[in-house]
C-alpha cells in the first residue's frame, strides 16, 4: 500500500511540474472568480473570523469595503462583516491567491491564469507597489485613490494589452527570471522587468494616449513586485493541478492569514491543518523591530508550494542578506529543501547548482521524518493596519501542522 | 533557538550544587557528547557532569552517578540533557553557560558546505561513493543500514545493539544485492587504500584480510606493514558473523571478494573461535579459493587438527604470526614450502626487549587492555604458563572476574568491555579509565607486573602515550615508595605512518620506564618468562631468519578515488578526510525527532 503513496505523489508532482500557466487576461473578480458574489470578500490564508483577524487583515477588509462603496468607515465595514451581511472566505477556496492580506472584493480587477496543460484556472489581484497599500492593511484616502487609478485607468489597458499579447507564458518567464537572480517570491526584480518589457508594446497599442501608456509602463517597471501576483496565480494553477489526488501526501497549499498558518494536502481534499503563525526572522527596515511585526501573512507561500521562492534561494544569492547569510547559505537553503520534496522541476533550474531543477512537491512524510519544515521567504507586515512592510525575512511553518496532517492522512487511508 | 531549560538547585541541602538543563530536540552523536562531558568536568569547580540524550538507559546512568533529578526525568529521548555537579552554584552556571562555546568550537572546524540530512541526498551529492559507514545509535542502525543497501551501497555498520535477526536479515539483503555488510559492531576495515573507522595506516599490498575482530584486524595489518608488505583489502565482519546463527555470511562474502580480487595474492582470516559447523563450512570454501589462506581462529589453533585442512590453508597461533605467515607466503616463490623451509623474515623495524624484569614473588599479572581481541589473545598465549588468569572476557572454560572493576590474582581485563563503556568513551579514545585503573593496580601490593596495549591509528586517541606515560611513571614511583618494583609492559600497535607518530609514542613510553613491544605475542612470551623467573629468551613465534622482505619505506600508495558516505560519528568523517578520501557526512537525526509512534507510522507510509 505504501508504494501506492509513492505512485500518487509521482502523479501529483508530475501534474504540478507539467502545468503550463499562461496569463491570459484580466477582468472583474465578480465575473471571473468561481463562486464570487456581491457580498463576499476573499482573503489570504486559511478561514478566519473577523474576531481573530490581525491588524493588517482587518485594515485590508475595511479598505476593500470602502473601495466597493459598501462602507464609509471602519465602523460600518466591521458591522457589515460581523453581522454576516458580507462574508469572508479564503482566496484558496476560489482558485485565487493574494499577497499579504490578499483581500479581493467583487469589483476588483484580477489576473486570470490558465494552465494550458490541464485546463484549470487561477486568479490574483493587481499589485499596488510599495508604501501605504491595501495588502498591508492601509485604507486611507491615498490608498483608495491609488486603487481607483489602478482599476479605472490601468486595468482596462492591461486587459486589452494581455488580449493583444495572446497570453504570457509565466512558466517560461519564471524560468528565465531564476537565471537572472530571482527566486520568484521575495525577489521578482528580473521577472517584473521581463513582464513589463513583454507587455510594453501591447500597452502602447492599447492605451488611449501616450501619457497613459507611459504612466502604466512606469508603474509596472518601477514596481519590482509587479509580476508577483501573476506569478502567484501561476503557482496556484500549478499547485491545484497536483491537488485532489487520492493517497498523495504532497502539500498543495501553504498560506497564512496573519493569525494562523494553514496547509492542505493533495490526498486530503480541502481539509485545512492550521496552527498559530510564527513570526518571521529577518531584517527590519530602519526604525522597526520584531516588536512591530505581525505574525506571518499572505498566500505568497504558494510560490514555495510550487517549487520556487525560498526553494529556489540558490538562484537568488543577493537576498540572503535578509537573514544575514552568505551565498553558501543560499545554496544550502535550496539543498535542504530537496530533503523534503518528491521531485525536481523540469522547467525551473538553478545555474548555481549546475542547472539542477528546483525542489518541488513537499512530501508530508519527509517533513515529519526529517523534522525539516519548508522554508518560506516572506515580507514582514506591521502589526497595525496600514503601516505597511517593515522588513523581510524567513519563516517556517510549525512542524505540528505536518505531524497533524500526517496522522490525519494515516487515519483517512487506514494505515 | 530558545530551549526550555530547567534549573534544579540543591544548593540549600548541600554545599555542592547540581544544575541541569534540557535542550529539546537537539541531537548530537555520542562521541561529541562524551567529549563535551569531559570538557565540562575539566572546568574549574565542576565535580561531575553528565551530557547525554534523554533515553531511559542514559537516565539510569545519570541516576547511578547521582545526577538525576525530577526535572531531568521528564526529558524525552530526543532531548539533550546537561547536568553539572559543582562546588558552587556560580561554577555550575558558568559551566552550563560555556556549553554553547564548547559545541561551537567543535562546529567551526567543519566546512560551511551543505550537510545532507538523508542518505539519498548524500548519495546524490557523492554518487561515486560505494560505501556507507553507519554509527548511529543501535536502535536506529538497522533502518539506516537497510536504506543504504536499498541504495545499492556496501555497508560498514559500526553500531552495536543490533539484534541477531536484524543482522541476518541485513546480510541476506546485502548478499542478494551483492553488497557487503561489515558489522554490526565492525569498527575497522580498509578498502581501496583507505582505513575505515579505527584503522592503522599501512602500505597498499597484496594481502587481503577478513576479520571478525577490530583490534585483531589492526594487529595483523600493522604486523604486515612492519614486515614490509602491504594490505590489498581488509574487510571486517562484526564479532558475531562466524556464530552458528549468522553462519559467516559476511566472512564468506568477503572471502569471495578477495578470491576474485586480482590485487590479492594471499588471504588472512582472523576470528575468535567460530562455531564448529561454521568453521568446517568456511574452511571448505577457503580451501577452494585458489589462493593461500592463513587462518587464525584465536585459541582454536592448538586444536587445528580437528579442522579440515588443505594445501593452501595455513594455521597461525597468534595475530602477529598470522601477519608473518601471510607475508612469507606473498614473498615466497613457492608458497607451499614456506613454513617448513624456515624462510621467515625477521621484524624489519624493531627488536623486542630481550628481558623483562621478573615480578616480585607472590604477585600477579594485571593486563589492562583497550583491545578486546588482544586481551583474548593474551589469555590464550598465557594459558599454559600462568595458572588461572581471570578476565571479564575469559576463554571458554576460563574464569570470569567477580567484578570487572577489581582484579583478583592474575587478571586480564578488557577495558573496552560493556561494563566499562556504557555512557563513556572507549579506552582507545579516552585514556582516563586506564590511567585510573593503572594507579589502582599500582597501589595493590599483589600487583607484580602490568601490561597495557596502546593502539594507534585513525580513530584512536591523538597522543595516548602523552597521557599513559606519566601514569606509568607515577605507578612505578608509587610502587617504589612502598618498596616494591613494578615492571610495566606496553605493546604498541601502530605503524610509522600512523598520525600519532609511532616513534614518538614508543619513546614516551620507554622514557617512562615501560618495556615496549611491537609484537603482542612476543610481549606475552616475555611476561610468561618474567613470571617464570627466566631471563633473556627467544621471542615468541616461529624461528626468525635473515631479512628477506622488500623495503618497508616506500610510501603507502593511497588510492585517491575512494569515496564514502558517513552517518553518525563525526570522527569517522574527519579521519576519512585526513586520508584524502572523498566523504559526505550526513547530518543525521533520529526519524520523526525520535518519536517512536510517528516513526512507526512513517514506516507504514513508506
Amino acid at each position: 500500500m505504501a508504494t501506492s503513496i509513492d505512485r500518487a505523489n509521482a502523479k501529483a508532482v508530475e501534474r504540478i511540474v507539467e502545468a503550463r500557466p499562461v496569463l491570459t487576461g484580466l477582468g472583474k473578480a465578480l465575473d471571473l472568480i468561481p463562486g464570487m458574489h456581491e457580498d463576499l470578500l476573499l482573503h489570504a490564508g486559511p478561514p478566519i473570523a473577523w474576531e481573530e483577524a490581525s491588524g493588517p487583515l482587518r485594515g485590508a477588509l475595511i479598505g476593500a469595503l470602502i473601495f466597493e462603496g459598501r462602507a464609509r468607515d471602519e465602523g460600518e465595514a466591521e458591522r457589515l462583516i460581523v453581522s454576516g451581511a458580507v462574508s469572508l472566505a479564503p482566496c484558496h477556496h476560489h482558485s485565487s491567491v493574494g499577497p499579504m492580506a490578499g483581500v479581493i472584493s467583487p469589483s476588483m480587477a484580477v489576473y486570470e491564469v490558465e494552465n494550458r496543460t490541464h485546463g484549470n484556472r487561477a486568479f490574483s489581484n493587481l499589485n499596488e507597489g510599495y508604501g501605504k497599500v491595501l495588502r498591508y492593511g492601509a485604507y486611507s484616502e491615498e490608498v483608495q485613490e491609488r486603487l481607483h487609478w489602478m482599476h479605472e485607468v490601468m486595468a482596462p489597458v492591461l486587459g486589452a494589452a494581455l488580449e493583444s499579447s495572446s497570453g504570457l507564458d509565466i512558466r517560461a518567464l519564471l524560468a528565465e527570471a531564476l537565471h537572472m537572480g530571482d527566486e520568484g517570491h521575495n525577489r521578482n526584480k528580473a521577472g517584473s522587468v521581463l513582464y513589463t518589457k513583454q507587455l510594453a508594446p501591447h500597452i502602447v497599442k492599447s492605451a488611449p494616449d501616450a501619457a497613459t501608456a507611459a504612466d502604466i509602463i512606469e508603474a509596472l517597471g518601477d514596481n519590482a513586485l509587479s509580476v508577483l501576483n501573476p506569478v502567484m496565480a501561476a503557482c496556484k494553477a500549478m499547485a491545484d493541478a497536483g491537488g485532489e489526488i487520492e493517497q498523495s501526501t504532497i502539500v498543495t497549499t501553504m498560506a497564512r492569514n496573519g493569525t494562523e498558518f494553514g496547509i492542505r494536502v493533495s490526498g486530503l481534499g480541502g481539509r485545512w491543518f492550521t496552527s498559530p503563525c510564527p513570526q518571521p526572522v529577518g531584517l527590519y527596515f530602519p526604525g522597526f523591530t520584531a516588536e512591530d511585526g505581525n505574525p506571518d501573512i499572505g498566500d505568497s507561500t504558494i510560490t514555495e508550494t510550487a517549487g520556487i521562492g525560498a526553494f529556489a534561494m540558490a538562484a537568488a544569492p543577493a537576498i540572503v542578506t535578509f537573514v544575514s547569510g552568505t551565498p553558501q547559505d543560499a545554496l544550502n537553503a535550496t539543498l535542504e529543501m530537496y530533503e523534503i520534496t518528491a521531485a525536481e522541476h523540469t522547467s525551473f533550474t538553478i545555474p548555481q547548482l549546475d542547472f539542477r531543477g528546483t525542489p518541488v512537491g513537499i512530501d508530508l512524510r519527509s517533513v515529519v521524518e526529517t523534522g525539516i519544515t519548508p522554508r518560506v521567504n516572506t515580507g514582514i507586515a506591521h502589526r497595525e493596519a496600514g503601516v505597511g512592510q517593515i522588513g523581510a525575512g524567513l519563516v517556517r511553518p510549525p512542524l505540528e501542522l505536518f505531524t497533524e496532517a500526517l496522522i490525519a492522512f494515516a487515519e483517512e487511508y487506514g494505515f | 533557538m530558545d530551549d526550555p531549560s530547567i534549573r534544579d538547585d540543591m544548593a540549600e541541602t548541600s554545599p555542592a550544587a547540581t544544575l541541569a538543563e534540557i535542550r529539546a530536540g537537539s541531537y548530537y552523536d555520542s562521541v561529541v557528547l562524551m567529549l563535551l562531558q569531559r570538557a565540562l568536568t575539566e572546568l574549574p569547580g565542576i565535580m561531575d557532569a553528565g551530557v547525554v540524550m534523554g533515553t531511559p538507559a542514559n537516565k539510569e546512568l545519570l541516576e547511578q552517578s547521582g545526577l538525576l533529578s525530577d526535572g531531568i526525568q521528564a526529558a524525552a529521548p530526543e532531548d539533550l540533557i546537561l547536568v553539572v555537579k559543582a562546588e558552587s552554584e556560580e561554577a555550575g552556571r558558568a559551566a552550563l553557560a560555556g556549553v554553547d562555546d564548547l559545541l561551537a568550537a567543535r562546529r567551526s572546524q567543519q566546512t560551511d558546505g551543505y550537510r545532507p540530512k538523508s542518505l539519498s541526498s548524500a548519495t546524490r551529492m557523492l554518487p561515486e561513493a560505494e560505501w556507507i559507514l553507519i554509527s548511529v545509535p543501535g536502535r536506529y542502525a538497522t533502518a539506516v543500514a537497510r536504506e543504504a543497501l536499498n541504495l545499492d551501497k556496501n555497508v560498514l555498520l559500526y553500531s552495536d545493539n543490533v539484534s541477531l535477526e536484524d543482522e541476518i536479515s541485513l546480510k541476506e539483503t546485502g548478499a542478494s544485492k551483492n553488497r557487503l555488510v561489515m558489522g554490526p559492531d565492525c569498527g575497522t576495515a580498509r578498502v581501496d587504500g583507505i582505513g575505515l573507522g579505527f584503522a592503522n595506516r599501512v602500505r597498499q599490498g597484496r594481502i587481503g584480510i577478513v576479520a571478525a575482530s577490530g583490534t585483531g584486524l589492526q594487529t595483523v595489518m600493522v604486523g604486515i606493514h612492519r614486515l614490509g608488505c602491504g594490505v590489498s583489502q581488509a574487510y571486517g565482519t562484526g564479532g558475531r558473523d562466524l556464530s552458528a546463527e549468522v553462519q559467516a555470511r559476511s566472512a564468506k562474502h568477503a572471502l569471495a571478494l578477495l578470491k576474485e580480487d586480482v590485487e590479492t595474492d594471499v588471504i588472512a582470516i582472523v576470528s575468535k573461535p567460530p562455531a564448529a559447523a561454521v568453521a568446517q563450512d568456511f574452511l571448505t570454501e577457503a580451501a577452494a579459493c585458489g589462493k593461500p589462506v592463513v587462518i587464525n581462529f584465536i585459541g582454536y589453533g592448538s586444536s587445528q587438527e580437528q579442522l579440515p585442512t588443505a594445501p593452501n590453508i595455513h594455521f597461525a597461533r597468534t595475530l602477529d604470526e598470522t601477519a608473518e605467515i601471510a607475508v612469507c607466503l606473498t614473498t615466497s616463490a613457492d608458497s607451499q614450502s614456506c613454513v617448513e623451509s624456515d624462510t621467515l623474515p625477521t621484524q624489519a623495524t624493531d627488536t623486542p626487549p630481550r628481558y623483562v624484569q621478573p615480578p616480585q614473588p607472590h604477585t600477579f599479572l594485571r593486563g589492562l587492555y583497550s583491545g578486546g581481541t588482544l586481551a583474548y589473545e593474551a589469555l590464550f598465549v598465557l594459558q599454559d604458563s600462568l595458572p588461572s588468569v581471570r578476565s571479564n572476557g575469559p576463554l571458554p572454560g576460563g574464569q570470569l572476574l567477580d567484578n570487572p572493576h577489581r582484579s583478583q590474582g592474575h587478571t586480564i581485563v578488557d577495558l573496552g568491555g560493556d561494563a566499562f563503556t556504557v555512557g563513556r568513551l572507549h579506552p582507545m579514545l579516552d585514556n582516563e579509565l586506564r590511567v585510573r585503573r593503572l594507579l589502582q593496580e599500582a597501589q595493590d601490593p599483589e600487583t607484580g607486573l602490568i601490561v597495557l596495549d596502546v593502539v594507534l591509528g585513525d580513530g584512536a586517541h591523538g597522543d595516548p602515550a602523552s597521557e599513559l606515560a606519566p601514569a606509568i611513571e607515577e605507578a612505578v614511583a608509587l610502587a617504589a615508595r612502598k618498596g616494591r618494583t613494578l615492571p610495566v609492559v606496553a605493546v604498541v600497535i601502530g605503524t610509522d605512518a600512523d598520525p600519532q607518530g609511532l616513534d614518538r609514542q614508543v619513546e614516551q613510553l620507554k622514557a617512562a620506564g615501560a618495556y615496549v613491544f611491537s609484537r603482542h605475542d612476543d610481549a606475552m612470551c616475555a611476561v610468561a618468562r618474567a613470571f617464570a623467573g627466566v631471563g633473556e629468551g627467544q621471542p615468541y613465534g616461529l624461528p626468525k631468519l635473515e631479512d628477506g622482505v622488500p623495503d618497508a619505506k616506500e610510501v603507502a600508495s593511497n588510492s585517491s578515488a575512494f569515496a564514502a558516505i558517513n552517518v553518525g560519528l563525526e570522527s569517522f568523517t574527519d579521519s576519512l578526510r585526513d586520508q584524502g578520501a572523498e566523504v559526505v557526512h550526513v547530518d543525521w537525526r533520529p526519524p520523526a525527532g525520535g518519536d517512536e509512534r510517528l516513526a512507526n507510522l512513517l514506516t507504514r507510509l513508506r
